[in-house]
């Protein structure tokens, strides 16, 4: 860097750069609250499906899953599991409930968390909600 | 050690590098669980041991954070830190809760973790990194207000330099954008969108003035170049950092709910961030090249320069390949996620912590500039162990990483995704290698603080070419 490029001037491109680009984000940010409406499947959001989202936090489910792959690597992505069950929410609940507690051998298995049917009917309905959000074309095939 | 108060670094460098340890150990546990299931199931499922491995990172870095800015504000101030008392009271505190907080997800299921804590009342729990009760989370905030308070008076009282400035606002913005973390709506879009505030804003924004502040304070002890020099470079990195950095926050917006837009400029920004990263290497090459002297704490330079380059390879290239939106349609949510994440996670973070450790801590433990010559090889066997077996680790997810996508997302029959884990097993194997590999380079570096610690100090060799 030569001497025509000082250090006050290092010092404005980095104040003024942080601000402006800060400045344009917090505007792309508010443009997207505003067209997230017609996107994220808020109307579909009841008090079970809320229930149900909590359920999916208190039981860590993102500590093995993806949902819109975002998550662990460990286990399958949920974002599309109701279209990858049939659309079936009963397939859902019955696959969670029927997991054995001691594991497979050898093999990953999801753990039994012994949902009461209130909770297994509350993360179903989480997970249908979810999986009807427009992730533009996310993921590429139903395998997630 | 220049000032009496800066030795309350010492517990934080401690406790940073023992947490590392638990990090390390857990996850080599949940490496052997991509191999074998129901490894110690259903004792630690495998969520368990990854909030363990990626919570303790997390931890151990904050610690390693707070213990280099208590050891260079004086320095830099030129004056006392402003409140000992307090660092030492923050430091058991956060201690305290990091302890309790992993003993609480290894003795009890986390939803029983979730009701002991009441989060009905208040939810926090159980999203990706933050998975920490609502209740530590509050204590987190806490320490991080009591920390600021302290060496903002610091910086306050004392000299204002760049370097100061520069890490406080770093800091400053850790614990501002922390608390999206308290921000859960039941709207599963506008929870992910703001998770990214703490998140992506953390580690490809504001924690990158925090490294870049570091970096910079050795390399101005190490080399002696004149500090108006190595600030310039500084304040060119970090404008670089937040203006990429900032929009390109938008790579996560591609597939989570959010308008394609996001597409278009997550792309472009994001595919700037190696810029700053590319800089940061020119900058500390440059700088070891010209310096006016040579520090006989050799091994700190090589620790600083590591971080520039593996920096650039973890946050910068390996970022970049699946950073554009046609790549990321197939990639997210893959294991070349993983690979990215790390060594970018060890190039960056680990590795710029792991440098003021080393610079740091031979005038902690009372030397008057460096460990004996003795010590300083092996903490550089250290160094080359688990630098080089990142980066296996790194190439072996990559393999796993590109062969998943491939089966189950781009091929003509694609198939399920436990199907396709079983067919790349190979590559979770090797990576189970290098990560053990990474352990016994861990316990070098343990070693290289009781190794020739009794032996005199390493000097500089008058026609000796360090570094």
């Amino acid at each position: 860097m030569a001497q025509v490029f000082t250090k006050s001037m290092a010092r404005n491109i980095f104040y003024g750069g942080s601000a402006f680009f800060l400045l344009l984000f917090l505007v792309l940010t508010f443009d997207t609250t505003k067209a997230l409406p017609d996107r994220d499947n808020r109307g579909a959001i009841t008090p079970e499906v809320a229930r149900g989202k909590l359920v999916w936090e208190q039981n860590d489910c993102v500590g093995c899953h993806t949902l819109l792959g975002e998550g662990a690597y460990f286990a399958p992505e949920l974002g599309n599991v109701y279209q990858r069950f049939g659309n079936s929410k009963d397939a859902i609940m019955g696959f969670i409930k029927s997991r054995p507690k001691e594991g497979i051998p050898g093999r990953r298995s999801m753990p039994q968390f012994n949902f009461s049917d209130e909770e297994l009917s509350a993360i179903a309905e989480f997970l249908i909600y979810s999986s009807k959000i427009n992730t533009a074309g996310w993921p590429p095939n139903i395998q997630g | 050690m220049q000032y009496k108060s800066q030795a309350v670094a010492k517990p934080y460098f401690i406790a940073a590098i023992i947490l590392f340890v638990a990090q390390i150990l857990f996850g080599l546990i949940m490496g052997l669980q991509y191999v074998v299931g129901d490894f110690l199931f259903p004792e630690i499922p495998f969520n368990v041991a990854r909030m363990v491995h990626t919570n303790t990172l997390i931890v151990w870095l904050l610690f390693g954070f707070m213990g280099a800015t208590y050891y260079l504000v004086p320095e830099e101030a030129e004056t006392e830190l402003f409140a000992p008392w307090l660092a030492h009271l923050m430091f058991w505190i956060f201690l305290v809760a990091t302890g309790a907080t992993v003993a609480g997800y290894l003795l009890v299921p986390y939803a029983t973790l979730a009701e002991l804590t009441g989060n009905e009342l208040f939810p926090t729990m159980g999203r990706e990194f933050l998975e920490q009760p609502t209740i530590t989370k509050i204590g987190i905030v806490i320490v991080a207000l009591a920390f600021l308070f302290n060496v903002g008076m610091t910086v306050l009282k004392g000299r204002k330099t760049v370097v100061s400035l520069v890490l406080l606002i770093g800091l400053l913005g850790l614990a501002l954008f922390f608390l999206f973390a308290f921000y859960v709506p039941d709207n599963l879009v506008l929870d992910k969108f703001f998770w990214w505030w703490v998140v992506h804003l953390w580690v490809e924004g504001v924690w990158e003035l925090i490294l870049g502040a570091i970096l910079a304070f050795v390399l101005i002890k190490v080399t002696g170049v004149d500090r108006e020099v190595i600030e310039k470079w500084l304040y060119v990195i970090i404008a670089m950092a937040l203006i990429t950095g900032l929009i390109g926050t938008g790579h996560h917006f591609f597939w989570i709910g959010t308008p394609e837009y996001w597409q278009w400029w997550g792309s472009i920004f994001s595919a700037m961030e190696p810029i700053p990263f590319f800089m940061m290497t020119v900058f500390a090459f440059n700088m070891v090249n010209r310096r006016r002297r040579n520090h006989p704490n050799r091994v700190a330079t090589l620790w600083a320069l590591g971080t520039a380059v593996m920096a650039f390879l973890g946050a910068g290239v390996w970022g970049f390949l699946h950073t554009l939106s046609p790549v990321n349609y197939y990639t997210h949510g893959s294991q070349i996620t993983a690979a990215h994440g790390h060594m970018a996670f060890y190039g960056a973070y680990v590795m710029i912590v792991l440098t003021i450790i080393s610079y740091a801590m031979p005038m902690l433990r009372g030397r008057t500039s460096a460990n004996s010559n003795k010590s300083q090889v092996m903490e550089m066997w250290s160094f080359w162990l688990m630098t080089v077996s990142m980066v296996f680790i790194t190439l072996f997810l990559t393999g796993a990483g590109i062969l998943q996508v491939y089966l189950q997302r781009v091929s003509d029959n694609p198939q399920p995704f436990l199907a396709v884990q079983d067919q790349i097993s190979l590559f979770y194997w090797l990576r189970e290698a290098a990560g053990v590999v990474f352990l016994v380079g861990l316990v070098c570096y343990i070693a290289s603080f009781f190794v020739g610690s009794r032996e005199p100090e390493a000097v500089i060799e008058p026609s000796g070419s360090a570094a």
